[in-house]
């Protein structure tokens, strides 16, 4: 049953003339791996699946161990390290509970397309499937939210396996890979397998686009005239900003962004019209509905994207790229599909209109001249705005004053809600990788310990958390590991007392009727930081906004700024679920 | 419509869930399926029918090319190819219609493989239609229990 009991009958070395091939534990050479994979920092929790794994970790000084205070924040904390690193994060669970309390992260990662890997420990195999103590079958839970996972029966296989499942993680379409380890496979003894690239007869993801669908694309776009580029997480992933921006400024095509896409175009260029969808700009929503050229590019026609799918871009011949097959024509019918990494396809297209002699890119422009004046009427018309006050405090002012006083270029992580809206709206972002966001599966409590992964992953940057009072306290005890890490992350509680995004649907939609959604007995969250040794400050009024943010970003510690904000101020636009992108309603 | 699709997969642990919890957790439906070994011991072959429009049948293909374990994915609507099934039908067989049953059984080339004294055991192969049929017919005279295998399926050799 244990490896080492059969290794005794073999010799534990084996003498290759000037070469000494040792056996190692599991557990050794799960260290081995994360070294060959470039792994530096893992976050996790122990328990007796894992405690040998936890051993080992003490004999691994090349790899940092951040022990959260729940593994829901280990996956979190992973993703936002993987989003700030470009590489694959690493999470670390025991068997049993710790297992499925990581089910909520990797289910975010997997719908914001993440490279993690999440190993989780296992009772051993012999105990497999008789409701052992702290067993589960994490396999099973998980296999529709991963991107594939493993069990590991047999000690052979751990290291093909670890290898495979960080190449499937960071390939393709990137995702979460889940790998179970049994206690006693752990233990047993193996020889370490060379190093060698991995082969899969089944997963071979397309990257290079097929150059016939390239040069569709580029006639198609040339003959229109109201273009606009549609892009998404896609663009992160990929590390495509480059090649979006010079084809957006070659051919003078606008630019806007899902909530996934924000900073793989620079919010600041005249030429981006923000966030488009649900809580989008008029400007974009407007010029969706009347394009006649949607060039869609690593974003999937999520439901909060199209609203009406019906109406959502009825005049426009609709180019996708997109590295996974099965996003192009499944919410929209595609007329040029392209499937391929985003950075590939966009380098060639930009080739193409470089090299293509029949192109007059000053004719271009001037084509695209009417159009953009028309957005910017639009843009006009009706910016992204809010009322002001000045007896109190506004939450849209405070993502403001944080813009302004990072100088835009602080790592934002949010939670969900309203407070995710207003940061998303206005906090403009320049460059990619500065902002982290539970996009597709909207997890509250996602923000904080993603803030303490992006600075792990990042020590030199400004991160912020921008949060809401109820979502702040669905992951609050990972204020201890902010500590214990000297991590300064700064956490921006937008104080509405109220579960404000479902109130704001309640105040729309159901008359008002603010049912679960009202949170007066909270705590004090100036005396919680401070009870975690952490520093807590509060701002009541807008006069004392900027001095809050100044003070907490000369503070070294981490900090909760706790902005008392007006209470039932709403998120807007808004195009109500299931409406048509147009029908907004506005300030 | 309805569309046979012939999937090949590793032969690995857990294989199977990854197909059907692909199917019940994105609503699509599965009218029968069938797997087993093929002459490649590490591969396995799933025939699997299904049905929805030109769009539900792209997503079904691609999310099953999706899957790590999956080698290739054939929609044999889209070929010219033989299906089978099979059933085995427990029918009233009493002295007065005997007869009667072993001529139907005859007609559709079917073979008794179990006697008693009130019921034989019929086995069928063919297509769906023609099981549909032999069960149609069979009906009237009692039929106690049916059995059926779900599809499986071949490309005709091109010719
Ligand atoms: C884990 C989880 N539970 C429930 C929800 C549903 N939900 C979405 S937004 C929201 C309110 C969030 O409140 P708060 O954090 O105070 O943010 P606000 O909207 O007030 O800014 C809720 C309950 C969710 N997204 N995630
Ligand atoms: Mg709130």
């Amino acid at each position: 049953m244990y490896g080492f009991s059969q290794c005794a009958h073999k010799p534990l070395k084996k003498f290759v003339p000037g070469i000494e091939i040792m056996q190692i534990t599991g557990c050794q050479a799960l260290m081995k791996c994360l070294k060959e994979q470039n792994v530096d920092c893992i976050f996790g929790y122990p328990g007796g699946a894992i405690i040998d794994i936890y051993d080992e970790l003490l004999r691994t000084p090349e790899i940092t161990h951040v022990l959260v205070r729940h593994e829901q924040a280990a996956v979190h904390a992973a993703d936002a390290y993987a989003r700030v690193k470009g590489d694959v994060g690493v999470a670390l669970a025991t068997s049993g509970p710790g297992a499925t309390n990581t089910v909520t992260g990797i289910a975010s990662a997997y719908l914001d397309s993440i490279p993690i890997v999440v190993f989780t420990g296992q009772v051993p195999t012999s105990l497999i499937g008789n409701d052992a103590f702290q067993e589960v079958d994490i396999v099973g839970i998980t296999r529709p939210c991963t991107k594939h996972n493993y069990l590991v029966k047999d000690v052979k296989d751990l290291v093909p396996t670890i290898r495979e499942a960080f190449h499937i993680a960071r390939t393709g379409r990137p995702g979460p890979v889940l790998i179970d380890l049994p206690k006693d496979v752990m233990a047993s003894k193996l020889t370490f397998p060379e190093p060698e690239p991995v082969q899969m007869r089944t997963y071979r993801p397309t990257c290079e686009p097929h150059p016939g669908q390239i040069d569709k694309a580029c006639k198609e776009i040339m003959k229109a005239s109201r273009p606009v580029l549609y892009v998404g997480g896609g663009i992160i992933a990929s590390k495509a900003s480059g090649e979006l921006t010079e084809l957006a400024r070659k051919l003078n095509i606008p630019v806007t962004m899902t909530l996934m896409g924000l900073g793989g175009f620079p919010g600041s260029d005249s030429l981006s019209m923000g966030m488009l969808g649900m809580h989008g700009t008029y400007s974009a929503n407007m010029a969706v509905a009347h394009c006649d050229m949607l060039i869609a590019v690593g974003s999937r026609f999520d439901d909060r994207v199209t609203g009406k799918i019906a109406a959502f871009a009825p005049h426009a011949k609709i180019i996708h790229i997109d590295i996974d097959p099965s996003s192009i024509s499944k919410n929209v019918k595609v007329h040029v599909p392209i499937v391929a990494d985003c950075k590939k396809a966009l380098a060639d297209m930009n080739r193409w209109f470089d090299s293509s002699p029949d192109v007059n890119l000053k004719a271009v422009h001037a084509k695209h001249d009417p159009w953009l004046a028309q957005i910017k009427e639009w843009k006009t018309a009706h910016p992204l705005s809010y009322v002001e006050e000045t007896d109190i405090i506004k939450p849209q002012f405070v993502v403001q004053k944080l813009h302004e006083l990072t100088g835009g270029d602080a790592i934002i992580c949010t939670e969900v809600g309203q407070n995710q809206m207003w940061a998303a709206q206005f906090y403009q972002f320049d460059k990619p990788n500065q902002w982290m966001t539970s996009g597709g599966l909207g997890v509250m409590g996602y923000g904080f310990p993603a803030s303490i992964g992006a600075q792990m992953a990042a020590p030199d940057k400004v991160v912020i958390d921008i949060a809401g009072d109820g979502s702040i306290q669905m992951n609050i005890q990972e204020l201890a590991t902010a500590r214990q890490y000297k991590c300064p992350v700064k956490i921006a509680i937008l104080n509405n007392h109220y579960l404000g995004m479902v109130r704001q649907w309640q105040e729309l939609f159901y008359d008002k009727q603010y049912s679960g959604t009202i949170l007066d007995v909270a705590p004090d969250f100036v005396l919680l930081a401070q009870a975690y040794g952490a520093v807590g400050l509060r701002a009541t009024k807008p006069s004392e906004v900027e001095p809050v943010i100044k003070e907490a970003l000369a503070t070294k510690n981490t900090v909760i700024m706790d902005f008392l904000i007006s209470r039932e101020e709403g998120v807007y636009p808004m195009v109500p679920a299931g409406k048509a992108t147009t029908e907004m309603l506005l300030v | 419509m309805r569309h046979t699709l012939s999937v090949l997969l590793q032969n690995k642990p857990g294989v199977l869930s990854r197909v059907t919890g692909l199917f019940s957790g994105r609503g699509f439906n599965i009218e029968s399926l069938t797997v087993a070994p093929t002459i490649e011991k590490e591969v396995s072959c799933l025939t699997l029918v299904t049905s929805g429009d030109e769009s539900i049948i792209e997503q079904i293909t691609k999310q099953l090319h999706k899957l790590i374990d999956v080698i290739k994915v054939t929609d044999m609507s889209e070929h010219e190819y033989v299906d089978r099934e099979m059933a085995l039908i427990r029918v009233k067989a009493e002295a007065s219609t005997r007869a009667e049953v072993l001529r139907v059984i005859d007609i559709f080339r079917g073979k008794v493989v179990d006697v008693s004294p009130k019921s034989y055991v019929v086995e069928v192969t063919g297509s769906q239609t023609k099981i549909k049929a032999i069960i149609d017919i069979l009906r009237p005279i009692g039929i106690q229990e049916i059995v059926r295998t779900g599809a499986v399926a071949m490309t005709r050799a091109v010719k």
